[in-house]
């Protein structure tokens, strides 16, 4: 590794003109028929070399990180109900348990999986991602989503969701049920980030002489109550590698303006959908006012656009195959997130119009991972190298130092540390990505 | 009447990743870390170079208390058990994966996706170590909040563990058809379907993660009570026990295997695998010297006066631990010093236990912290690798168990001499595999796949209900 620390790197310097890249990757791609390509493997979406092929190619490509769907329920083209389909991928396996297992394979790439707040621990979700982050020396993340689908609530039988339909998302009892799965999504990533603060970085002293294994005063009880929840602490795994594993997350603008609200207090990724540059800069300023209202106006957050992409050398091949693929389907592809179908050179013109509009980076939602993820790391990537607005060698090792995050400060030590002990945690946490 | 003639047994080991107790000597300059992920991958490693069944990690949702305080003496901390297992999947080949996860804490839907894509990562070699927790101290952690009436947890488990299988069982392993030509991708709308109704869940839907390689993971218990017992013989593959020596094994051995038949099994379809640490020398007098001196670092003079107060209930601190045994008695009161330990149920007269202490320490002219030296758990096995390699031998012959987990006191290279020495000698008697036969955990075990599952009969029951 580098000799030095990535939090070192100055988060401002030439990264105002440099893009961050990251992929999502979801089964056979994003298009419902994607399994049907040639190209694509139905048969391996459940085998862990399949998911390392992929992550080992955005790797190859340089990206910041990948992010891993998941649901704790079936797939569905409906938005809140099952759909009984058989003609599309149904079936998946665990995002953090991907991660973990594709973690030893790589070395640079940020690993956020998915992570449902509504029906999980976030006691348990804690350590996962404190885990993560230890099994790839401080590549690891999450993405937080909530569930509304009342399927999914009674996998878990703790609590009922009213069944209600797209249509209805701004009726006052479908706004109070998303206030509040978002509200406790906020909580449930405070008490996350708090259990990863709950051992300070140098608890575990191993002192011979007094016999004491730990140092029990930096360890710290985080006492969270929530309306949905209470965590006493402190954790049972110590702080990750990275202190704080970047936490994203997916957000709408909505009447209520829970998703913003959510990003403006938690995140450290927002992932947004503006279809131009015109929503994008709206969107921002939205996200932005909320980060303010949380009072962490200073605080880095990355906004990232969400694109869906058929990339092609050929532009008219490209929405060709959107074409034949929605053919496949029966039905024309449809997304929250902008359909983009293009050349890698359109692409990165795009992609640096959104720059301007305030986005700092963008996950592709491959429509055929098979095909697009390769045309990510072999087309869009060397064109966006030529244009010198991203990286030709992974810069740091760790997730933060790739988003130019600086380590944070642990949140329980701010009132005791002095500077020397400050300075030996700064280094403890360059040693333990080595 | 002559018996005819026993077969030999082939003898099934696996390795016990050091735990959060005074078992694993942290002082040693040869330990290493508990937490980096390199410890992790040096002992799978050791262990599947010794061509061993599998890897177990154990479970503790709460740190250890003791006076109020975090207890600061042993090993604090540990990573998440998937989290862990999922990543050895990929510096392994072939090694089992036993994960300790509580029935308590979890709920079945989350718990099965969670092993489902564990076998599926690692290609059939996931094993789930069923325990149960009771205590509103460990759920102070959790949503469900802290408690669940002591008698309640086995029935929470044992419904637990059905509904589990039940959701393991919900695909039948041909649903996935995924024929780009056709445009089928699921050959049945309902796969995954289930319906549980119970007194401790009430869930439906559909099961997300289609069958894994062995159906299901393979089941541990480890309980040791009336309930756990039973527990293990109606539907546990294997128990992790805690009897290592002769005739407590064997009386444990014949009790369990003997509740099988009532069960509809067979005995060879529960394992019984004690916990067994070890003390290798190159001599059997070096080794009970060494055993002597890890007995030693194990019990520090702190130590030893922590786990008088497991019997005293009340703070010691002010004892020496090179003095006599306290002149008070233990408090009788409801044990409040120590939490989130299961050791302190273990001493169920306090009184007679001290006045026994006090009657050894005195004759013995023992201080504090020899007697808890002397009376706490000897290392299972000391001697000689051939010493070692014959005495597990013969308790597997003597159906004391069927192997032993093996737990070193060293981190994570503890191991290490035991797969060198010993594990030689075994091969050499013909009574452990020069190579593993097959790819699954069930294959190392010699369990079959869970009986057919329950077909296309009850399917449509299931269809039809859901």
């Amino acid at each position: 590794m580098s000799s030095v620390p990535s939090s070192a790197l100055p988060s401002s310097s030439p990264s105002s003109s440099v893009l961050h890249l990251a992929v999502a990757l979801d089964g056979a791609g994003w298009h419902p028929a994607a399994w049907r390509e040639p190209v694509a493997r139905p048969r391996d979406l459940l085998t862990a070399g399949y998911w390392t092929d992929l992550v080992t190619e955005a790797e190859r490509g340089l990206l910041d990180f990948v992010t891993i769907e998941d649901a704790l329920g079936l797939q569905s083209s409906h938005f809140t109900e099952p759909d009984g389909r058989t003609d599309q991928v149904r079936g998946r396996l665990d995002a953090v348990l991907i991660a973990a297992r594709v973690a030893p394979l790589t070395s640079h790439i940020g690993l956020l999986p998915t992570v449902v707040a509504t029906h999980t621990e976030p006691f348990h979700i804690s350590k996962a991602i404190a885990t993560l982050d230890y099994v790839s020396t401080g590549r690891g993340g999450v993405r937080i989503q909530v569930s509304a689908r009342r399927n999914e609530a009674a996998h878990f039988g703790r609590r009922t969701v009213p069944s209600f339909r797209v249509e209805d998302l701004e009726s006052p009892a479908v706004q109070e049920l998303t206030v509040d799965l978002f509200d406790e999504a906020a909580d449930y990533v405070e008490a996350v980030r708090r259990l990863w603060d709950s051992w300070e970085d140098g608890a575990e002293i191993r002192d011979v002489a007094t016999g004491r294994f730990i140092d029990r005063e930096k360890l710290h009880y985080i006492d969270f109550e929530g309306t949905h929840f209470s965590v006493k602490g402190p954790s049972i795994t110590p702080r990750p590698p990275q202190g704080q594993p970047p936490v994203g997350a997916l957000a709408h603008d909505t009447v209520t303006g829970a998703p913003f609200r959510l990003l403006g207090r938690s995140a450290d990724l927002g992932f947004v959908t503006p279809h131009d540059t015109g929503q994008a800069r709206a969107i921002v300023a939205s996200v932005r006012a909320e980060q303010d209202a949380a009072g962490r106006a200073g605080e880095p957050l990355h906004l990232f656009g969400d694109l869906v992409v058929f990339l092609d050398e050929d532009p008219a091949e490209a929405a060709a195959r959107k074409e034949r693929l929605d053919a496949l389907a029966g039905y024309p592809y449809t997304s929250d997130a902008r359909i983009f179908t293009g050349t890698p050179s359109q692409l990165a013109d795009l992609l640096q119009e959104f720059g301007e509009a305030g986005l700092t980076g963008f996950r592709l939602r491959p429509a055929v991972v098979g095909h697009d993820l390769p045309a990510i790391t072999r087309g869009l990537v060397p064109e966006l190298q030529r244009r010198g607005v991203f990286r030709h060698a992974y810069e740091a090792d760790t997730l933060r130092g790739l988003l130019g995050l600086a380590r944070p400060a642990n949140r329980y030590a701010a009132a005791s540390a002095e500077p020397a002990a400050a300075a030996a945690d700064a280094a403890a946490g360059a040693v333990t990505t080595v | 009447m002559s018996e005819p003639r026993k077969p030999v047994k082939q003898i099934h080991l696996a390795a016990h990743f050091p735990g959060v107790n005074n078992t694993t000597v942290w002082s040693d300059p040869q330990a290493g870390s508990h937490i980096e992920f390199s410890s992790f991958a040096h002992f799978a490693r050791t262990a599947e170079r010794a061509k061993f069944d599998f890897l177990f990690l154990a479970e503790g949702l709460r740190l250890r208390e003791q006076g109020g305080q975090i207890y600061d003496l042993d090993v604090v901390g540990r990573p998440d058990t998937f989290t862990i297992l999922s990543a050895l999947a990929a510096v392994t080949e072939r090694l089992g994966l036993t994960g300790t996860i509580n029935s308590t804490f979890n709920e079945p839907y989350e718990v099965a996706r969670q092993f489902a894509s564990l076998d599926h990562l690692s290609d059939g070699r996931a094993a789930w170590n069923v325990v149960t927790s009771w205590d509103a101290f460990t759920g102070e952690n959790f949503r469900r909040g802290g408690f669940l009436p002591q008698e309640e947890r086995y029935s929470r488990a044992k419904e637990f563990l059905a509904t589990a299988n039940e959701l393991f069982d919900s695909w039948h392993g041909d649903e996935i058809v995924a024929d780009p030509a056709t445009g089928t991708f699921l050959s049945d709308a309902k796969a995954g379907a289930f319906v549980h109704q119970g007194q401790h869940f009430d869930i439906e839907g559909q099961f997300n993660v289609p069958g894994s390689p062995q159906g299901r993971p393979v089941i541990f218990q480890a309980g040791d009570s009336e309930e756990g017992r039973e527990f293990a013989a109606a539907g546990a593959d294997a128990i992790f026990s805690r009897y290592a020596t002769l005739k407590e094994g064997q009386a444990f051995y014949t009790d369990v295997k003997g509740r099988l038949a009532r069960h509809g099994r067979t005995p060879d379809q529960l394992l019984i695998l004690p916990a067994a640490t070890f003390v290798l020398g190159d001599t059997d007098a070096d080794a009970a010297e060494l055993a002597r001196e890890v007995r030693r670092q194990q019990v520090s003079g702190a130590t030893a006066l922590k786990h008088l107060e497991f019997v005293w209930n009340r703070d010691l601190s002010g004892y020496d631990p090179d003095g006599p045994l306290p002149d008070i008695d233990p408090d009788l009161g409801e044990h409040t010093l120590a939490r989130g330990r299961a050791q302190v149920r273990m001493y169920r007269d306090p009184l007679a236990t001290a006045r026994e202490w006090r009657e050894l320490a005195a004759a013995n002219k023992w201080s504090i912290r020899d007697l808890v030296i002397e009376t706490g758990n000897r290392q299972a096995f000391v001697g000689s690798a051939e010493t070692v390699a014959h005495t597990i031998n013969e308790f597997v012959q003597a159906d004391a168990s069927d192997g032993f987990i093996l737990v070193p006191h060293i981190t994570p290279g503890g191991l290490d001499v035991f797969a060198d020495t010993v594990v030689p000698l075994l091969q050499e008697r013909g009574v452990f595999r020069t190579e593993y036969e097959g790819t699954t955990l069930r294959d190392h075990l010699g369990l079959d796949r869970p009986a057919a599952r329950s077909g296309s009969a009850a399917h449509g029951e299931r269809a039809v209900a859901s």
